[in-house]
């Protein structure tokens, strides 16, 4: 009944939300936010994969640690990122920070 | 080679170096020139007088004539040779010519006041004041260059040489008369030194013209153009007897001889091309003498004294040939003719420039109706006494000049008019003028000018020309009228300016010149007296010049019987217009102020004779000014302005239309089409610029919906 | 009849409403409690899919570092940040579009598909398994190695970014 298809768009919709957040926030930390969930769902994606495929093949949760490291790893130097920018230009406006032009 | 052909060959040669040599090296030493140019044509005067008597030493000098020549253009097998010859006729020429050269540059050291300071106001190109003339060098140059080319004519062995001559001469008489080239005049009308240089160069150049063309038709019937070569061969002149010319009637050695004469029409100053002559007197009087008595005039009849052979080809017994016709008529009519007009002109010069060209139709009909040696004769005794002439009014207007320096009168100091009295002043000019003016008079037995003038005379009525020998006569009478007119307003009565009361008499080396003329024009006459003239004919050698002369054609001429018939009325006519002269003006001198009493007497005639018959104005009219539109509109704005530079600016315009066109193409066709291109990318790039934000979200959000349009298109369209 | 789906749709809804909130709530601070509660949710869905194991590392690791970690940011940049005005950028309604696109895209696709269905009998113990998985060295040690090395990368990372720069501030 409560097929993998439920998970999955579960886990869509998630990631859409969190596709939303970083494309449509103004603040950096939301958007960091976004990519969050973006990853979250992700994660549960694959941990429903693993689920419904093979769970005794204990790759799919494997991988999905090996997600939740890097997504950790990516929130610290994301946010350390941050921190800079508004150390450098007194801003978190994603706006502001657009010197990747030209 | 003998000594007289070493000297032929040497004798033109002084003059032309010292002509180099002033020009190039002493033209800033007075002294130094004028010693150059005497010394010069002191050197040809010996050379020719020992060739003169060696060859009046030489028996049958006639028969051995020198003559000497070189190869001197190669042509095929043969060359074109040139040399010198000296025959009777040359001989002659050799013992006047250098002679009144050299007295005439000597005359020339005193007239351009040697040993006077230069005067300040003095500017080259216009005459002195008072001082040494500005440009005394260039004056001995030009004398000598002119010397030297009459001699180079003289000595000439053909035809050819005698032009190069000729020619030089004609260079010479350009830039002697426009010496005083700064000279100008307020009276418009009357003509500058160089008009008149251009006026004579012109004149003669036409006849020039005539005469080159036949002489080139002349080598190319003959083959040859030495004098010698053509005369004494039988075949040659038969031939040229015998070929038609291109003009009907006429035989070709005719149509050369017309052509020939032409030339000589043109530097002698026959009519029409006569116009020339009196206008000269614009230039120096050493000049006028030079040109007129010595040496260029002569040179035309020199010439066809020297062609006579060929002029008279085809003569018969009784008549000419159509050549020796046409000389007679255009010599006595010129004879004539411009006696009348020289009895209306009151400059001294001009006076002297007409009575020239009547003297030398004298010598030109004389040819025209076969009197050769009377021809000769008549130019050699000429010679003197126009040079004597024309130095001595030189001398008058010197000293005029000298009171006008004196009394600062505004007066021209060659109008007869102004002067008078002159006789106490001048005397040694007085006499000499005198001894001169009797013997162009023919004054009776004593003057040279007596004895040639009646040759002619004799001759034309010896043969019957009798239309010639009343012309002749006429113009003698006329021509012992103005002399004594001359004579008198000049130098009898009273000055008649205060200017001619302060003349003084010129310097030697005016005055020694006059006396040595007037000893020429004295007894030179005497070896031309006919051998029958009763006493005097064989105390004088029974007429030498003759003997001497005639041995020059190659065919004997017969002289012709003594007769007194016309040495009478010669003798009339000179002492009767002598006497009328004298009636009219020397026996109640005229007063100052007084007018010509000829003016009242004539009426419109003498404003006809002092207009010299307006045929300057004539030519002007006729000729000159039509010569002046063809170049002004024809040759200047229609072929040269519209025509050719019509062409250049059509082909210029056309290019640079042209390079317009390839321009706008380079610009529109060629840059356009990239331009816009750049532009384009450029304007692309910039509404594309938009989207480079800068931003991340915007980035991310272009990329999202770029991999939804791909994955529609991959799931939707190509399943 | 099992409880499960119900159970599922429920935490599911839960979750996602949360997340909502997450994206469109003005004041961050609401903004970083909302996302700790979405990923309670989460966890709660591993829960459901028997991954004990991956429900704790998430409270632990997501919940009790990263979500602290977005506090502390927020805090230390909030002088800058007003929380007045919308929080939505100009081109929102792209990205909303985009998203909705996405999800609409994607949940086609997946409903489309033929999944396999749960396979039964018991998982066993998964944390075993993934414990000896990730250091045999025949099976998951190097990317687990790998992994650490990233950490400590990161680590260093992004304290050297994130020290004071040379000017003061």
């Amino acid at each position: 009944m409560l097929s993998l298809s439920w998970y999955l768009t579960f886990a869509a919709a998630l990631f859409a939300l969190g596709m939303y957040a970083v494309l449509a926030r103004k603040n950096a930390v939301a958007i960091l936010m976004g990519v969050e969930l973006m990853l979250n769902a992700v994660i549960v994606n694959l941990v429903a994969f693993w689920r419904y495929g093979n769970p005794m093949d204990i790759a799919g949760q494997a991988f999905a640690v090996i997600v939740f490291a890097v997504a950790a790893a990516e929130a610290a130097v994301g946010l350390a990122l941050i921190i800079s920018i508004y150390r450098q230009r007194d801003t978190v406006m994603a706006e502001k920070i657009d010197l990747m032009k030209w | 080679m003998d000594l007289s052909t070493l000297l032929t060959w040497l004798i033109p040669l002084p003059p032309l170096l010292s002509f180099f040599l002033i020009i190039l090296f002493t033209h800033h030493d007075k002294r130094l020139s004028h010693t150059v140019a005497l010394g010069a044509i002191g050197l040809s005067l010996l050379f020719s007088w020992t060739v003169v008597f060696r060859a009046l030493g030489t028996v049958h000098f006639a028969e051995h004539p020198i003559a000497a020549s070189v190869a001197w253009l190669p042509t095929g097998d043969s060359a074109l040779r040139m040399g010198v010859a000296a025959d009777p006729l040359t001989v002659v020429m050799l013992f006047f010519v250098p002679l009144a050269c050299f007295l005439i540059i000597l005359y020339s050291v005193g007239y351009s006041n040697y040993g006077q300071p230069r005067d300040e106001r003095d500017v080259p190109g216009s005459p002195p004041h008072h001082g040494v003339e500005p440009m005394y060098s260039r004056f001995f140059a030009f004398l000598s260059l002119f010397a030297g080319a009459m001699l180079l004519l003289t000595v000439a062995d053909n035809l050819l040489l005698l032009f190069f001559g000729w020619e030089i001469m004609g260079l010479c008489s350009y830039l002697l008369i426009g010496f005083w080239y700064g000279r100008n005049y307020e009276n418009p009308v009357q003509i500058t030194p160089r008009a008149a240089a251009v006026k004579a160069f012109i004149t003669t150049r036409i006849a020039d013209v005539l005469m080159l063309i036949g002489i080139a038709y002349l080598y190319s019937q003959a083959g040859t153009l030495n004098f010698r070569e053509i005369f004494f061969s039988e075949e040659i002149m038969n031939h040229l007897l015998h070929t038609p010319s291109v003009i009907g009637g006429l035989a070709a050695v005719h149509l050369i001889g017309l052509l020939i004469f032409a030339g000589t029409v043109g530097k002698s100053a026959q009519f029409p091309l006569h116009v020339w002559l009196p206008d000269a007197m614009e230039g120096p009087t050493p000049v006028s003498a030079m040109i007129h008595a010595a040496a260029m005039v002569s040179a035309g009849v020199y010439m066809i004294v020297r062609m006579f052979p060929l002029l008279s080809a085809g003569a018969g017994a009784h008549g000419g040939s159509p050549t020796m016709t046409v000389m007679a008529f255009i010599g006595a009519f010129t004879a004539l003719f411009a006696a009348t007009i020289a009895v209306a002109q009151n400059d001294v010069k001009r006076v002297l420039a007409y009575s020239t060209i009547s003297q030398l139709g004298y010598m030109v009909a004389a040819l025209g109706i076969g009197a050769y040696v009377a021809a000769a004769f008549h130019l050699m005794t000429h010679a003197f006494f126009k040079a004597l002439l024309f130095m001595g009014s030189g001398s008058v207007i010197h000293g005029v000049e000298h009171g006008i320096h004196h009394t600062h009168e505004k007066l021209d100091p060659q109008d007869m008019l102004n002067m008078g009295g002159l006789a106490k002043r001048m005397p040694i000019t007085f006499w000499t003028f005198l001894i001169g003016g009797f013997a162009l008079s023919g004054f009776p037995f004593i003057t040279a000018g007596f004895w040639s003038k009646d040759e002619i005379l004799a001759d034309a009525f010896a043969h019957g020309h009798w239309w010639v020998f009343v012309v002749l006569l006429l113009a003698a009478f006329l021509t012992a009228f103005y002399t004594m007119r001359q004579i008198a307003l000049t130098f009898l009565g009273y000055p008649r300016s205060k200017s001619a009361a302060h003349a003084h008499e010129s310097t030697w080396t005016m005055t020694l010149p006059l006396v040595v003329l007037a000893f020429f024009a004295l007894f030179a006459g005497f070896v031309g007296v006919h051998s029958d003239f009763p006493l005097l004919g064989e105390l004088l050698g029974s007429n030498p010049f003759e003997h001497f002369v005639v041995g020059t054609l190659p065919h004997h001429l017969a002289g012709i019987e003594f007769d007194w018939t016309p040495v009478l009325l010669s003798v009339v006519a000179g002492l009767g217009g002598l006497g009328c002269g004298w009636l009219l003006y020397g026996r109640r001198p005229l007063a100052s102020g007084q007018s010509d009493p000829l003016v009242a007497s004539l009426g419109p005639i003498h404003e006809m004779l002092s207009g010299k018959y307006f045929l300057d104005e004539l030519y002007d009219f006729a000729l000159v000014r039509p010569a002046k539109w063809v170049s002004e509109v024809v040759a200047f704005r229609w072929i040269d302005r519209a025509l050719i530079d019509g062409t250049l600016h059509a082909i210029a315009g056309a290019a640079m239309r042209v390079g317009a066109g390839a321009r706008w193409f380079d610009k529109w066709g060629i840059n356009y089409p990239p331009d816009r291109l750049g532009d384009g990318v450029k304007a692309s790039g910039n509404s594309f610029r938009v989207i480079q934000t800068g931003r991340v979200q915007d980035y991310l959000l272009i990329t999202l919906s770029a991999v939804i349009a791909v994955g529609g298109v991959f799931f939707l369209v190509l399943r | 009849m099992n409880a499960t789906p119900i159970i599922f749709l429920v935490v599911a809804a839960l979750t996602l409403v949360a997340a909502f909130l997450v994206v469109t709530v003005r004041n961050l601070i609401h903004a970083a409690l909302w996302l700790v509660a979405t990923l309670f949710g989460v966890a709660v869905i591993f829960v459901l899919l028997d991954a004990g194991f991956m429900a704790t590392v998430q409270l632990v690791l997501y919940i009790g570092a990263i979500a602290i970690l977005i506090v502390f940011a927020v805090m230390l940049t909030r002088r800058v940040m007003q929380d007045v005005g919308p929080q939505r950028n100009s081109n929102w309604w792209l990205g909303a579009i985009v998203a909705a696109v996405f999800f609409v895209a994607i949940s086609s696709l997946l409903w489309r598909t033929g999944w396999p269905a749960l396979p039964g009998g018991d998982v066993g113990d998964t944390v075993l398994a993934l414990g000896r998985s990730l250091v045999n060295p025949d099976q998951y040690v190097i990317p687990f190695e790998v992994a650490s090395v990233l950490l400590i990368i990161a680590l260093i990372g992004s304290i050297a970014v994130a020290l004071p720069g040379k000017q003061s501030e």
